[in-house]
């Protein structure tokens, strides 16, 4: 294996990371509002306190980690960066509108996220629920666009420039399945998580929920991965396919069965790295095909950096991607414990002017 | 605008708007952390409660500086591709180093401190904000090691095949002497604001709590504590700015005369103070207070015999060296940056000096215009910091990679041959989006900050709970929730 397939696939790890990570983060963002509103409701009240605290438990179970988890996107992006400076360069100019879009969502996200608890208003909550959904809801479709988009290609020049691109060159049937697909899984995997780190109400919910959304997302998961397939892929990506779908299957049934969330949620993050692993396999040894002509594709050889950057990137990746796993996967052991509404202590923001 | 300037005016503005909240980022984090030790250390709870005070604020601060940097990095290739291609083999790698080093420590351990009050033993805890203060360090150092790769590059080499820069020795790039020279001066101007931030909140409160006994064992603490800050900061911010001189002085003459506004060649130059023109027009000038001996000094360390180069000179010179251009920065903008950096640094070493003499020998002071003086302090490191990146920036024009005068002279790249080949129209929804969307957000960070400063430490602050593993019993409460 050459550095730069090492590189290839050590970008298709963060992704896959940030994907499996991230993912869930997205759905426990869509389903803070449903789920805090229905759960709230099946304990039998209303009461803005007790959707109130339903909303957090849901919004609490990412609370620790939520961070840590996007930088594997920002690292991501580092590293296409480094490794290979014309991919970067290219998706990144060309997706323009796109990456606009999903930075604007995550700005409102994170600082929504955060600031939320530090006003105790209900209008001051109400705007950073909006917040949270949309920079949740956006980039959850958003991403799936984009990395279609990847796979089938974009209309690149004799230098690595694309030209003349179109309106639906980035949206069309294929992309516009590709975020339909990741945007219900995220949902499918987001509420498998939610039922895995909550007890309660919202424990109830959150796997009732996990039950109505599993089919939906495995028909739409099964149709971008077998268009992918048939369309980009090639053997050896067959059992990728097969694996995704058979996880997502299984997940499903758990979920409707309604217990082992531990299982349910390990193979909707099969179903997660699975659909990064075929989106990445079906590129290689493309980074972006040219829908121009395959002589102008970037691929790992012609967009990569030199040989003496990627062993010095190589070292820093071995030294510090095993430290870094393992204080993350530590932060979940930490905060391992089941959150429930009940636990959720008492806001403790400002009121909105000074009271004295 | 053409789409060059629109994208010029979309970095100069998201990196303005990221670096007011970074450098309270990158001085509060450590401050944040000696708080704490000093609680875990001595069990004194007003410590405890100064912890919990401005620990939420840097939170509130944390955010929007995580928000508008992820903004920095997606700019380069989406704005600035061309740049991009023919710099990533060099410029990428502090940046993917800075994600894997030094982003993934401080957002895990951030979430780690927030919620673990009273999941980790004391220690740990302790341990958790230090590992963000040290994070947040350090990823100064890795993109300002990119920075300063732009301002004078170093360990690379032009490869005429791919037709673009390529790393030749890393410890090279990370031991540029203009990088070295920049993190220091960067981290030490974040203590600055930082340590006015402290100095002036607390004696703030210390003014309006005077008879309470708060203002004796915690404000005063706190005033002394960011006041030393900000004395240290300021011998070390003079310290580096002189080592900055000097290699600027050689490295790139031309932002040096850009500093001055001077336009021909002259021998023992005075340094201007004030002075009156149409300023981009350097002959037009008239220089009205000046000093001797200083840009000499500041220049090569000696006070005579020093000859500085000018803006016009060096443009002659530099059209026969890389070919026709314009290769003079905005000189009405670096000369007053330059000045504003210097006059701005000064406002909070004064007000530290008044505070340290108002607190002598364990008094606390109730004086209002004081209290004034202090709230009126806290914006003015903010701005000397800004004022810093857009001299420092805006004097590199017309430049991406300033061409190193002891370097390889094909390493060089102006902006105009960085920026992606957009159409105006597309670069002008990314600059209002950003400029709209970045307003509100500096409103509401504003609000908040202000609105957690003026309600002063909370009472639920007030009593340290006893850190305990987690309980088998569900619903205990958790100490800290979203």
């Amino acid at each position: 294996m050459g550095l730069q397939d090492f590189w290839f696939l050590t970008v298709a790890v963060l992704f896959l990371g940030f994907f499996v990570l991230e993912g869930f983060d997205f759905g426990v963002g869509m389903l803070m509002g449903p789920l805090g509103r229905r759960s709230a409701e099946s304990d039998g009240t209303t009461a803005a306190p007790a959707l109130e605290a339903n909303r957090r438990a849901v919004l609490n179970t990412i609370g620790p980690v939520w961070d840590g988890n996007e930088v594997w996107l920002i690292t991501a992006g580092g590293a296409m960066f480094a490794a290979f400076p014309h991919w970067y360069a290219t998706v990144f100019s060309t997706l323009y509108l796109p990456l606009l879009a999903i930075l604007l969502a995550m700005i409102a996200r994170i600082v929504a996220i955060e600031w939320r608890g530090k006003i105790d208003d209900p209008q001051w909550r109400h705007w950073c629920d909006i917040g949270i959904a949309v920079g949740s809801w956006l980039p959850a479709f958003l991403w799936g666009v984009a990395f279609a988009n990847l796979v089938r290609g974009l209309p690149i020049g004799p230098d690595k420039n694309v030209v003349g691109l179109s309106i639906t060159d980035v949206l069309n049937p294929y992309t516009l399945l590709g975020g339909l697909a990741t945007c219900s899984l995220f949902l499918f995997h987001g509420s498998v998580f939610i039922a895995l780190k909550t007890g309660g109400a919202v424990r109830r919910n959150a796997i009732a929920a996990a039950g109505r959304l599993g089919i939906p997302a495995t028909v739409l998961v099964a149709a971008f991965g077998l268009w992918t397939q048939l369309a980009h892929g090639n053997a050896s990506t067959w059992p990728v396919v097969v694996v995704a779908v058979a996880a997502q299957l299984t997940a499903t049934a758990l979920a409707r069965n309604g217990s082992r969330e531990g299982w349910a949620f390990l193979c909707t993050t099969v179903v997660v790295a699975a659909v990064v692993v075929l989106l990445f396999a079906s590129l290689y040894p493309n980074l972006v095909p040219s829908t121009l002509d395959p002589a102008y594709s970037l691929t790992i050889h012609n967009a990569s950096s030199s040989h003496y950057t990627l062993t010095v990137l190589t070292w820093a990746a071995l030294i510090c991607t095993p430290v870094v796993l393992g204080y993350q996967a530590w932060t979940y052991w930490v905060f391992r414990k089941r959150i429930w509404a009940e636990s959720i202590p008492p806001p403790i923001g400002l009121s909105h002017r000074r009271s004295h | 605008m053409n789409a060059l300037d629109v994208s010029r005016w979309q970095f100069g503005i998201t990196t303005v708007y990221h670096f007011i909240f970074v450098p309270l980022t990158i001085g509060l984090a450590p401050l944040v952390a000696i708080m704490q030790t000093v609680w875990v250390a001595t069990g004194n709870t007003a410590w405890y409660r100064m912890t919990k005070f401005f620990g939420k604020i840097f939170l509130i601060n944390f955010a929007i500086g995580v928000a508008t940097g992820i903004v920095q990095e997606f700019q380069f290739g989406m704005n600035w591709s061309e740049y991009s291609r023919f710099v990533g083999d060099v410029f990428g790698a502090p940046l993917a180093m800075e994600g894997l080093v030094a982003f993934f420590l401080e957002s895990t351990f951030i979430g780690l401190w927030i919620f673990g009050w009273t999941r980790l033993p004391k220690l740990l805890h302790l341990a958790a904000i230090w590992i963000v203060a040290i994070a947040v360090n350090l990823s100064a150092f890795f993109i300002i090691t990119a920075n300063s790769f732009m301002q004078h590059p170093v360990g690379t080499r032009y490869n005429p095949e791919t037709k673009r820069a390529e790393l030749a020795n890393i410890w090279e790039l990370f031991g540029n002497n203009t990088g070295i020279a920049a993190f220091w001066h960067a981290v030490t101007a974040a203590f600055l604001v930082a340590g006015t931030f402290v100095a002036a909140v607390c004696a703030w409160w210390m003014v309006r709590s005077k008879d309470a006994p708060e203002a004796r064992t915690m404000y005063r603490p706190g005033t002394i504590l960011g006041c030393w800050v900000v004395m240290v900061a300021s011998a070390g911010l003079v310290a580096t700015g002189d080592v900055q001189g000097k290699l600027m002085f050689h490295q790139q003459p031309m932002k040096m005369a850009a500093a001055e506004s001077l336009c021909h060649t002259e021998f023992e130059p005075n340094f201007s103070i004030l002075s009156v023109g149409t300023h981009n027009n350097c002959d037009s000038i008239t220089h009205v207070i000046e000093v001797p001996y200083v840009l000499p000094f500041l220049a090569k360390g000696q006070f005579t015999d020093v000859t500085l180069q000018g803006a016009k000179d060096l443009q002659v010179q530099y059209e026969q060296q890389f070919g026709p251009g314009w290769y003079i920065p905005n000189l009405f903008v670096t000369y007053w940056a330059f000045r504003a950096m210097i006059g701005l640094m000064a406002i909070p070493m004064l007000f530290a000096l008044a505070a340290l003499w108002l607190t002598r020998r364990g008094r606390v002071t109730g004086n209002r215009w004081f209290a004034r003086a202090a709230v009126w302090t806290i914006p003015t490191p903010f701005l000397a910091a800004i004022a810093g990146w857009v001299f420092t920036e805006m004097g590199r024009q017309p430049w991406a990679v300033h061409p190193n005068p002891d370097g390889d002279p094909m390493i060089r790249l102006t902006v105009g041959q960085g920026v992606s080949t957009h159409g105006p129209a597309l670069v002008w929804v990314s600059l209002v989006s950003f400029t709209l969307v970045y307003a509100v957000l500096a409103v509401i960070w504003f609000y908040l900050v202000r609105r957690y400063v003026t309600a002063g430490p909370q009472e639920h602050d007030a009593e340290p709970t006893a850190a305990k593993p987690p309980s088998d019993d569900d619903l205990a409460p958790l100490s800290f929730a979203y």
